[in-house]
């Protein structure tokens, strides 16, 4: 945790001097805030959503449409993302929330499917292929000082900051009892149940609440790239986020995703710049990953720090139960 | 009064017929005992009582209301809790969190997402004081999947006492105990006799005739005997079957 607020927190003051730019620090943070959302879901609730990209597309289009018709608040227009992608999210959530394993997974996939043809479709809304054009990042106005966050250092900054409350927040959810009761249902879905728990209910709070903090994800990335477009809502960028999460290790440690987020962005800027073929690297390693340590960086590091080994069936274990059910 | 009872309860699943006109009657403050050879179709009927089937036929009454076909959570929060023949942990929680998830006052929060679940000391305290009485003193912070085997039987039965149940059901209790463990588990089980209601499926015919106050035995989802355990073992078609030797 020291080391990941070491790192962003004086990330504007060094990462010039290695070639990179500001840019990429809030594109990071940004899929970082994406990714601790997912993993809540994913790696606390066991619950495999492959159509994740919907709700960041729907807080990015919801963001520039709330801009564009509703107000040039910059936190209402967030409050309008976040609300949007929550109740798509708690909408689709009655329909797959009786749903385990693999049938879960698929009906995520359907509905993910459903919405990216709706936003590729309503051309009158979402401007189609050419997306919604002109996003601004507006400025934060605290009420005693507003902060204009146009230029890349300041907007890293807010992203900055929005990546420590969202930590905040998500912290102490998985912590709470309520994260506890979706661990339980994880582990257990039935002995939860007969332990008097609406395994149902916790299913869609916690899908819901992942949909949010996509949808806040995305609005951030609406303001980083001016605009939103209907490529992160598809099948693919769905998939990227599992990657990250998979990878960093959000099986085994609340941190995991965010060491996937800064892996995938290092292999794509760094790896890159040497070859064009640096999705089919990535992928490679994610198989590496998955076959030999699917506890992913995270568990590595926890082996190292712990100087003992983590039992190697139980991230497997946990990939299994995710895909069958219990 | 019964609190718990089975009313001509029948199970089918397609052609074949598991419990047939089952009724049972569990007194409360009682230990009743089920036993039946495997296939019997014990577990069957614990799993109808409890909620996680319906049955096709047949009504279960707790405390003079119909529960039939109602969910297992709905069941549970009436005040029925069960424990697995197969045992059902959460085996990445310490046997702490077990218990804890399984309180009633956990539950009732079960949707503050700020509130630090293991920060809580009244819970904790409640959670310690389950472990202590399953003989888990001192063995909160473990994993469950780390603990023995008689650790975790002893912890499953913690988790189904934590619900503060009024009726507990035990699936085979005793299932893969040395003789040690059984002992403590029927020391154990003594102890809570009295405080609430048990029913119990059980193999091991001495534990069972030695705990038992009633005994219903299923065959072929039949209930064929019911009496007290002295009863039952004068009975010569339960001496003569293959339920188990008594000694």
């Amino acid at each position: 945790m020291l080391v990941a607020f070491a790192i962003f927190g004086t990330l504007p003051f060094w990462i010039s001097e290695i070639g990179l730019y500001p840019y990429l620090g809030a594109e990071v943070l940004i899929f970082c805030i994406y990714a601790l959302g997912y993993n809540v879901l994913l790696g606390y609730g066991g619950l495999p959503s492959f159509g994740h990209g919907a709700y960041f597309g729907i807080g990015a289009y919801a963001f520039g449409l709330a801009q564009f018709n509703l107000s040039s608040s910059l936190w209402l227009c967030l409050v309008a993302a976040i609300l949007a992608a929550a109740f798509f999210g708690a909408i689709v959530s009655l329909f797959i929330s009786h749903r385990r394993g693999i049938y879960f997974a698929l009906m995520t996939i359907a509905f993910g499917q459903m919405f990216f043809f709706i936003a590729s479709k309503w051309t009158s809304v979402t401007k189609g292929e050419d997306g919604l054009l002109n996003i601004l990042r507006l400025p934060a106005d605290f009420g005693f000082a507003a902060y204009p966050i146009q230029r890349n250092i300041p907007f890293y900054w807010f992203v900055f900051g929005c990546f420590v409350v969202t930590i905040i927040v998500l912290w102490r959810v998985v912590n709470s009892p309520f994260g506890k009761v979706v661990q339980a249902i994880k582990q257990n879905e039935a002995r939860t149940a007969f332990l008097g728990y609406n395994v149902v209910l916790y299913k869609a709070a916690v899908f819901t609440l992942s949909c949010a903090v996509a949808g806040f994800a995305g609005a951030l990335f609406a303001m980083a790239q001016g605009g939103a477009f209907v490529q992160v809502m598809n099948l693919q960028w769905s998939g990227v986020v599992v990657l990250m999460v998979l990878i960093g290790g959000g099986f085994v440690s609340f941190w995991g995703p965010v060491l996937g987020v800064v892996l995938y962005f290092v292999a794509r800027d760094l790896l890159g710049v040497y070859t064009d073929t640096w999705q089919l690297w990535f992928g490679l390693l994610f198989m590496l990953v998955v076959m030999f340590k699917p506890e992913g960086l995270a568990g590595i590091w926890q082996g190292i720090v712990y100087r003992k080994q983590k039992p190697r069936s139980s991230a497997s274990l946990h990939l299994l139960v995710m895909l069958r059910g219990r | 009064m019964a609190l718990f009872e089975a009313q001509g309860l029948h199970m089918r699943f397609g052609d074949r017929v598991v419990l047939e006109d089952i009724s049972l009657d569990f007194p409360e403050g009682r230990l009743s005992g089920i036993m039946g050879p495997n296939g019997a179709g014990k577990t069957t009927c614990f799993n109808v009582l409890t909620g996680r089937y319906k049955p096709t036929r047949g009504r279960v009454v707790f405390d003079g209301e119909d529960i039939t076909g109602l969910p297992p959570r709905t069941i549970a929060r009436k005040g029925v809790s069960r424990s697995f023949q197969l045992m059902n942990l959460f085996n990445d929680f310490t046997a702490e969190e077990n218990v804890l998830v399984a309180l009633p006052a956990m539950r009732q929060r079960g949707f503050d997402l700020i509130g630090d679940a293991m920060g809580d000391r009244d819970l904790r305290e409640r959670a310690e004081a389950v472990l202590e009485r399953v003989g888990l003193a001192g063995k909160g912070p473990e994993l469950a999947k780390n603990l023995s085997y008689g650790d975790r039987r002893a912890l499953e039965i913690g988790v189904a006492l934590a619900a503060e149940p009024r009726v507990l059901f035990l699936d085979e209790p005793t299932s893969g105990l040395g003789t040690d463990a059984i002992a403590r588990l029927g020391h154990l089980i003594r102890k809570l006799k009295g405080e609430i209601t048990i029913v119990a499926i059980e193999h091991d015919m001495e534990f069972l005739f030695g705990l038992a106050d009633s005994i219903a035995v299923i065959h072929w989802g039949q209930v064929i005997r019911r009496g007290t355990p002295a009863e039952l073992r004068a009975n010569p078609w339960v001496q003569n079957s293959n339920l188990g030797r008594l000694k």
